[in-house]
């Protein structure tokens, strides 16, 4: 078979599945009575056309980072985690239980505890699913599905019969102590220049951007990448190579849960400043989609996740500013994640099919 | 021998009178810098067996794809019948009477034969009319051609033998009258390869024209009426193979004098090295398949494993390798290594002295994904060599230990930046041997060291276990191939149904009763003949 040149690969094919989505998402609209070009509009300009817009666009990413760098992660171990969502959440419940039970004297030891909580909850609860596929070979991807309801039901309990402050009617904590409220951009000295209204993204877009390099670093320069990568491609080979199966399902797993839990800091202490239901609003699924269009790699991972990050505050200023519902986010979503992870593959083969044709005129030429 | 390849050289020149069957002219393909078929040209005479060799990457497959469909040629006609004939896909070989028969069975496992031969060339919406032809065709082929399978039965219950008459019949029904065969012995034992050979000749006989594919030169000799040999992408010759020989074949395919006989010294047996004692295996079903095997290794010392493929080879080395758990007894220099629990595993097996190039290369030997320079650390990424910083891996050196391997093994392409899956066969092996010889082991298990490894290949790999033996350590070899166990070995283990039917002297034994001994048979008579 041809092969496509790396760069078209890398770049053309993500670029050309995204036009594709585009593409439909403005027939969807016109099919509804509304302008594309309107809502293009409102989109950039809500999410990329002021530092404010930007400031949401990138709290979004960050939470994005995290779960597409956990996916990745475990893909590279061969396994699907499916279970992001719900490591988050109880990451979630590690950040809440840190911040409201220590006392901290200052806001960035608070912030290296809730980190530490909530990586040790998120491994936690990945934990479970690992050790059953290892030991018993449950499905990961089954497992971490199931562990996603768990996770939330067990969430409702904590926060209505055991974390609710008596006089309160919804069920969440109680407000984190102000000091544990970590910086936004717009706190920071130099990026308040920039950020100049209250915006959510914080310090934690730092921790997830080291994180992508770290994670980088583990994959590509460790052992423990290298025995994992290996485990990933062929089992049989791993075995082969006296590789502990056991052991590398069981750390890249709660490598990939600790990753997930940590995108916690970012809306519950970062943002919320106190731990509600449903704290992971669906990051730990987009962080699927994110990980698929970034091929698994730190750099496709932080740049999907901006692009995600876009979609999401763009589809809520479409709500907010046009009549176009704003269950239109969820379509656009959805068309990107349809277009440039199910369908790739339809715009690889017909950009190989484009670029033999060029070659062999090339050759014809000669 | 010499009496068969008579006969179908007769059969050759009768043919000649007759139009060509297949004319290829300047067939050419390049894949990006690669020349992979450079100014091609071939004539196939109808009713011949015509054979074509050449070493792994040189071209072969890359033709045949041409001539199925598969990939354009950049230049070049293909002449079917004496008409230029254009194969822009695999309906339109088929429709020009071209069949193939892959190296890899292309079935489908839980339908049953007729449904498989059906498959795809059905003739209308219903299965029912299609089915009683196809029926029909099949007892008609079985009677002709030795072509005998139940109509009826799964795929997966068939054995590999059977599974390839399938893929035969496939294209038989296709009304093929040109078949490609793609190294169809690979897979077969020695009994179910002469009678693929014995099916081919009938078809010959009945006016089709057939083309092997093959690196094995006793195949060409035994089966072909004519040969071409190709050698890096460009067609170095085609001869009557009545007129020539297998030393002749091997020197054009390499392109210099190739030794088909491995030289070497009697060996010197030293210290002991291994012994294994009434060591089993049983599967995940718990079937036992190796069953209290017991033997052993002195250091400067080749122990031939022989038999057909399935009968514990694969069990006994997963075994020794630390892959699989076993119970019995083995003591690797005095010291008891453990058959089950955690100190079985691959890194203690290496820690211990003992190198192991397995039989699956694609399987277990290699990461196919993984670059060369990363597969060279495969199993010794643990070596304080590879390390740096206490935390990180030292790509550098492995890296530059990579292309040293490469540059002593003369792996082609010299590039240690590609992934495993590009190179051929023969040259993913020489990584996987560079790299477990180098390690220098005290003992060596080497599975099937020349599967699907070219002749030039074959000569280099077979020196190297010979060197290593030469340097005092011990090798445990397990082939199929009784030619190569036979002149490696210094002594040879044969084994049948998960035990070890007898040892032999390969000075004093022959094909003739190794061969009984792997069937299971005359293993008391011969045990008479050792006592």
């Amino acid at each position: 078979m041809d092969h496509l040149p790396r760069w078209a690969d890398v770049v053309l094919v993500p670029l050309i599945s995204l036009l594709l989505a585009a593409i439909i998402a403005a027939l969807v609209l016109l099919s509804i009575g509304q302008s594309p070009v309107e809502a293009i509009n409102v989109m950039v300009e809500g999410a990329l056309g002021s530092a404010y817009g930007w400031g949401f666009t990138l709290y979004y990413t960050t939470s994005f980072i995290f779960t597409g760098l956990a996916v990745t992660v475990a893909f590279h171990a061969g396994l699907f985690n499916i279970g992001g969502e719900g490591q988050a959440q109880l990451g979630g419940l590690g950040v809440a239980l840190a911040c409201l039970f220590i006392p901290w004297p200052h806001w960035s030891l608070a912030l290296i505890g809730a980190t530490f909580a909530a990586a040790a909850f998120g491994a936690a609860w990945a934990a479970i699913p690992a050790y059953l596929q290892a030991k018993r070979g449950s499905h990961i991807v089954i497992t971490t599905i199931m562990f996603n309801y768990i996770a939330a039901a067990f969430l409702v309990f904590m926060l209505v019969d055991v974390l609710r402050p008596e006089s309160q009617m919804d069920p969440a904590t109680a407000n984190f102590p102000a000091v544990t409220q970590i910086p936004t951009l717009n706190q920071i000295p130099g990026f308040s220049l920039i950020f100049q209204k209250d915006v959510p993204a914080n310090v934690t877009l730092f921790i997830a951007l080291v994180m992508a390099v770290v994670v980088w670093a583990l994959l590509w320069r460790t052992r423990l990448g290298y025995q994992i990568r290996a485990f990933g491609k062929s089992e049989s080979a791993a075995r082969y190579a006296g590789i502990n199966p056991t052991k590398i399902i069981m750390i890249a797993m709660l490598i990939s849960g600790g990753l997930a839990g940590l995108m916690s800091i970012n809306n519950v202490m970062g943002e919320a400043g106190r731990l509600l239901g449903n704290s992971a609003s669906g990051a730990g699924f987009i962080g699927i989609a994110v990980a698929l269009m970034g091929r698994n790699h730190p750099i496709g991972v932080v740049l999907a996740a901006l692009l995600f990050g876009f979609l999401f505050q763009g589809g809520a200023e479409l709500g907010l500013w046009t009549k176009i519902p704003i269950e239109m986010r969820t379509v656009v979503q959805g068309l990107v994640i349809l277009f440039t992870g199910a369908l790739d593959i339809m715009v690889r083969m017909l950009l190989t099919w484009i670029f033999g044709l060029f070659r062999s005129h090339k050759l014809g030429a000669a | 021998m010499t009496a068969t390849t008579a006969n179908l050289g007769t059969g050759g020149r009768q043919a000649t009178a007759a139009p060509f069957a297949i004319e290829l002219k300047g067939i050419s393909k390049a894949f990006g810098a690669v020349q992979a078929n450079k100014d091609i040209n071939i004539a196939m005479p109808r009713g011949t067996i015509h054979g074509i060799i050449g070493e792994n990457g040189a071209g072969k497959s890359t033709l045949m794809s041409i001539l199925y469909g598969f990939y354009k040629a950049d230049a070049g006609q293909i002449l079917i019948n004496g008409t230029v004939t254009p194969i822009p896909d695999s309906q339109s070989a088929i429709r020009a009477g071209i069949g193939m028969v892959f190296q890899h069975f292309k079935l489908v496992q839980n339908f049953t034969v007729l449904e498989n031969v059906v498959l795809g060339a059905e003739d209308g919406p219903l299965l029912n009319r299609s089915l009683t032809t196809a029926r029909k065709l099949l007892t008609e082929l079985a009677r002709e051609y030795e072509l005998d399978v139940d109509p009826d039965a799964l795929i997966e219950d068939l054995s590999v033998g059977h599974q390839q008459r399938v893929e035969i019949l496939k294209a038989l029904y296709r009304q093929a009258d040109i078949l490609i065969l793609d190294e169809p012995t690979g897979v077969l034992t020695p009994d179910e390869a002469d009678h693929l050979f014995r099916i081919l000749k009938g078809l010959k006989d009945q006016g089709k024209t057939v083309i092997l594919i093959t690196h094995k030169l006793h195949e060409i000799m035994d089966a072909t009426d004519n040969v071409s040999v190709m050698r890096r992408g460009t067609m170095v010759g085609t001869v009557k193979t009545s007129e020539t020989s297998p030393e002749a074949l091997a020197e054009l395919m390499v392109g210099r004098k190739v030794l088909l006989e491995v030289e070497k010294r009697p060996a010197k047996p030293g210290a002991l090295i291994l012994s294994v004692e009434n060591l089993s295996v049983k599967d995940e079903h718990r079937v036992e398949r190796l069953k209290g095997v017991s033997f052993e290794i002195r250091a400067g010392e080749i122990l031939g494993i022989a038999g057909v493929a399935g009968n514990g080879q694969s069990e006994l080395l997963a075994a020794l390798g630390g892959i699989a758990k076993a119970t019995g007894k083995m003591v690797m220099n005095g010291i008891e290594l453990p058959l089950r629990g955690a100190g079985a595993n691959g890194q203690a097996r290496r820690a211990a002295g003992i190198a192991h190039v397995p039989e699956d290369r694609q399987h277990l030997g290699l990461i196919m994904d993984f670059s060369a320079w990363e597969n060279v650390a495969f199993g010794y990424h643990n070596a304080p060599e590879y390390q740096k910083n206490g935390l990180f891996m030292d790509n550098d050196a492995l890296r530059a230990d990579a292309r040293a391997k490469i540059e002593r093994f003369d792996v082609r392409p010299a590039d240690c930046w590609l992934p495993a899956k590009s190179f051929s066969g023969g040259n993913q092996q020489k990584i996987v041997v560079a790299r477990e010889i180098e390690q220098d082991p005290e003992l060596l298990l080497i599975g099937q060291p020349t599967r699907g490894v070219d002749i030039g290949a074959i000569e280099f790999i077979h020196k190297q276990i010979i060197a290593l033996r030469d340097q005092g350590r011990a090798i445990l070899l397990v082939s199929v191939e009784l030619d190569e166990i036979m002149s490696l070995s210094d002594r040879i283990a044969v084994m049948f149904d998960g035990k070890i039917m007898g040892f032999r002297d390969p000075a004093k034994t022959n094909e003739r009763e190794l061969g009984l001994m792997m069937a299971g048979m005359a293993a008391t008579e011969s045990q008479k003949g050792a006592a």
